[in-house]
């Protein structure tokens, strides 16, 4: 009897063992529905060509770049290369390439594929978006001005191994990471058909698109890492109405799902759906830019004073319905250099006030809000902030454009404040160049910041070999840069993805959430596209 | 007939030409480009040399009178150019997306006839009846809904709660696909066939003729089928021929909404980023589209009611 027992007991735990892998275990085949939800169409499937985010969802599915960016670490990790050795002075980085890397035409990639495609985008006459990541290469610039044919900075050691020279002393992962800077086989990309017939190193190989409506990619067996993909097909749907969006996820027409501030609430408060929410702090920076060449914003108490006046968490709370973070810096905390003891501006009108009557200004001023439709960052946010500037004195303009238009505007610097959403990261130093006194308004200094402590700490980071120090010196900068208030701080975006229960291993990737390394991600046999 | 044909052929042109500089001028003062509008995402990837290229390989620095001057020339060859986002010619963008936006044209129209002109029908037959009163209050409420609500309904009722039908998408192209954003396309004009067919009828029911038609002993059923019908016909065509034209301009909403790959949903991306020469394209072929349409509304008068015949 006991042995009887001994037995049942050990059979029913068996079978619990079983249960629990089969979940954990990633199963082979099915489908994965992911949806593209920014624009009605994808710009183009040749990487080179699309600066997209939307773009990139399916580019990150069929092609590949040298570096990637790692959730699980936060970091960036190398993609197509086993190993990377730096000289001395930090310029020269010697890659031992993969050589297990097959495009899907069945061709092994080498280092000439690499030379090939970093020389592809900086061709001149093509204005390939990715220019502006390859320029760091020395000699770059000299084949996009048509002055050189090779870029003297990328040399083939063997098939295997690539000497890639730079003239910055920076992390050239951060570079080479963007979709843009994908590898490319010369034979398929010099087609003229190729955005209409993609090859490239991605776990996922092209097998349909629909413009205006889906693609579909089908498993590449010959991808590089062993096992991977797991799903026999990879569909990602156009889906750019959120309402729309929404009754097809709730009618498990998809697998993910990108959600906007009313629906995070409504999915919050339902029992079933709240168990599939994935959340991350993007590596956005929302924020109201004050151009200093209106006067009142070139005195720093002013720009403090709004900081002071506006009451940020509330907004977030009733207005964003908390899918924001409240800012406490430029830099977002995704990032190595950010302050995690930081603390925001706190709401505090009398301080404002305080502040105002400094700056000459004790009954307040007027001033042109510039802002788009956005929902998140655009005119409900500044409908809110009017009320809470006007008591403290101060009258806000609101002026409507297309979000189209915003960079443009800010580019001529003729407004006298615009409310933007802003790309921080994953580049610490990148990002914090947005305002050196040396970045042109073109190039992004849209704040016309000219601060020389801040130049200092920027160019000691930039000469900063170490990567704890350099870190130190660039939360040093991004805290100063807090304190000067060049922006109203306002919140970091937080990207929420809905997702089904049958759909696993998605990341919470900081720098795009819709961004997937979809070789990860598999479907357990729940999954009503089989 | 031929006589017919010609004219309204002759008149295509200059209306052609008008829209073509009406739409280059429009969308050479807004504000905005396709290169300032790469960064609408917020990603800052736009590098200033990188633009200045753009600018000059897309000739957006040319004069205009020069862009519109090559326009014209390159539009007579039968190229509308080359998208600025895609970087493919805009034949070829607008050719794939053609046979999805007849589908889903046809098909709308085909619901608003079939449902629009019965329901007119049925209540002019029976004016103050019941029958009459729900087919126009169905016609006006048509009227009033927005496409947008109206479609999110329909896929709510039918896709959601019943299951019957996929919410969104072109799935393989196949009929399933197509019934919903055909209805929420279609509703509008069928309500307005509605009102203007039981207008129509009640008009040639009271008509001198038809009293004599009756007088004569003539059957009821014979009467509508012979007289009624056919005179009533010569506006509900013109209606059709109208809202059949502006139908493909109409479905950007519904394209959009249930992710249609048809013509509208390439207009609206377009649009928002500023891509010229798609959009300069996608409005040409709605046009193009309208044009059509309404020749073939004047050639169907013409064998509908002989007196315009005639009239020649």
């Amino acid at each position: 009897m006991r042995k009887l027992m001994w037995l049942a007991v050990s059979a029913a735990a068996m079978l619990a063992a079983a249960a629990a892998s089969a979940q954990t275990t990633p199963r082979k085949g099915g489908t994965i529905r992911m949806t593209a939800p920014y624009a009605a169409s994808f710009g183009s499937l040749d990487p080179h060509a699309t600066p997209r985010a939307q773009d990139d969802i399916v580019n990150k599915a069929m092609h590949r770049t040298l570096y990637n960016w790692d959730t699980a670490q936060n970091k960036l990790v190398l993609e197509l290369a086993k190993s990377v050795s730096v000289s001395g002075d930090g310029l020269v980085y010697t890659y031992k390439l993969r050589d297990d890397a097959y495009f899907h035409n069945g061709r092994k990639m080498t280092a000439d594929d690499l030379i090939w495609s970093y020389t592809r985008i900086m061709d001149g006459s093509k204005g390939f978006p990715g220019a502006r990541y390859i320029r760091l290469i020395k000699g770059a610039i000299d084949v996009e001005k048509g002055q050189a044919k090779e870029i003297s900075g990328l040399r083939k050691i063997d098939d295997n191994t690539l000497e890639i020279t730079i003239t910055d002393r920076v992390e050239p992962g951060y570079y080479l990471f963007s979709g843009t800077t994908a590898i490319l086989p010369k034979e398929e990309a010099s087609k003229p058909d190729f955005a209409s017939h993609p090859v490239g190193l991605g776990p996922f190989k092209f097998k349909e698109h629909i413009p205006g409506s889906r693609v579909v990619m089908e498993r590449f067996d010959k991808f590089y890492k062993p096992g991977k993909p797991y799903a026999d097909t990879l569909q990602v749907l156009i889906m750019a109405e959120a309402a729309a969006r929404d009754v097809a996820f709730r009618n498990k027409e998809i697998d993910t799902s990108i959600l906007g501030p009313a629906q995070y609430v409504a999915y919050r408060a339902d029992p079933q759906l709240s168990k599939g929410i994935l959340e991350v702090a993007e590596m956005f920076t929302r924020s109201l830019q004050f151009n200093p060449a209106f006067k009142p914003f070139a005195d720093k108490r002013v720009r403090q004073a709004v900081n002071y006046a506006i009451d940020s968490d509330l907004i977030i709370k009733r207005l964003v319905k908390d899918k924001a973070y409240r800012a406490v810096s430029w830099l977002p905390p995704s990032s190595a250099a950010f302050d995690k003891t930081m603390k925001p501006y706190a709401h505090d009108p009398e301080k404002a006030k305080k502040l105002l009557a400094e700056a000459g200004y004790p009954n307040g001023f007027e001033f042109e809000l510039t802002t788009s439709q956005n929902e998140s960052w655009g005119l409900p946010i500044v409908e809110a902030i009017m009320p809470m500037l006007a008591k403290v004195g101060i009258k806000v303009k609101p002026k409507l454009v297309e979000a189209t238009v915003l960079t443009e505007i800010l580019m001529k610097g003729e407004h006298q404040s615009l409310i933007s959403s802003s790309l921080t990261g994953p580049d610490s130093l990148a990002t914090l160049r947005a305002f050196y006194s040396k970045t042109p308004r073109t190039a992004g200094n849209y704040t016309s910041f000219n601060n020389p402590q801040f130049d200092k700490l920027l160019d000691d980071a930039a000469q900063e070999g170490n990567a704890d120090k350099r870190n130190d010196l660039l939360k040093k900068a991004n805290n100063l840069l807090y304190d000067e208030a060049p922006v109203w701080f306002f919140n970091y975006n937080k990207a929420v993805l809905a997702h089904q229960p049958w759909i696993h291993g998605l990341q919470a990737n900081p720098t795009e959430i819709t961004h997937q390394y979809p070789e990860d991600i598999w479907v357990d046999d729940k999954s009503p596209a089989k | 007939m031929l006589l017919v044909l010609g004219r309204r052929l002759a008149n295509v042109i200059p209306t052609l030409l008008a829209v073509v500089a009406l739409v280059f001028l429009l969308f050479s003062v807004l504000p905005g480009s396709f290169i300032s509008g790469m960064n609408e995402d917020g990603r800052g990837a736009i590098d200033p040399a990188v633009m200045e290229r753009m600018r000059k390989e897309m000739g957006l620095d040319d004069p205009l009178p020069e862009r519109f001057a090559k326009y014209v020339i390159s539009i007579a060859q039968g190229d509308l150019g080359r998208s600025f986002r895609t970087r493919e010619p805009v034949t070829r963008l607008i050719g794939v997306r053609v046979w999805p936006s007849l589908k889903l044209v046809f098909a709308a129209m085909s619901f608003a006839i079939l449902v629009g002109v019965t329901l007119g029908f049925v209540a002019a037959l029976r004016p103050g009846s019941l029958v009459d009163t729900i087919s126009m209050v169905f016609a006006i409420s048509g009227l009033s809904l927005s496409q947008f609500w109206f479609g999110l309904m329909l896929m709510y009722l039918f896709a959601l709660q019943l299951q019957w039908l996929p919410s969104f998408g072109y799935g393989d192209g196949g009929i399933r696909h197509l019934i919903l954003p055909a209805i929420a396309l279609g509703v509008g004009p069928m309500a307005l066939l509605a009102r203007t067919t039981r207008a129509a009828v009640l008009d040639v029911l009271n008509a001198d003729f038809v009293r004599t038609a009756r007088s004569k002993g003539m059957s009821e059923r014979r009467v509508v089928s012979w007289h009624v019908l056919r005179n009533a016909l010569v506006l509900v065509v013109t209606i059709v021929g109208l809202q059949f034209g502006s139908l493909m301009g109409a479905a950007v909403v519904v394209e959009k909404l249930f992710a249609w790959p048809g013509v509208g949903s390439l207009l609206v991306d377009s649009v928002f980023q500023r891509d010229m020469p798609a959009v300069q394209g996608c409005i040409l072929m709605i046009v193009l589209f309208f044009l059509a349409i309404n020749t073939l509304v004047d050639i169907a008068y013409v064998a509908i009611d002989p007196r315009i015949r005639y009239r020649r």
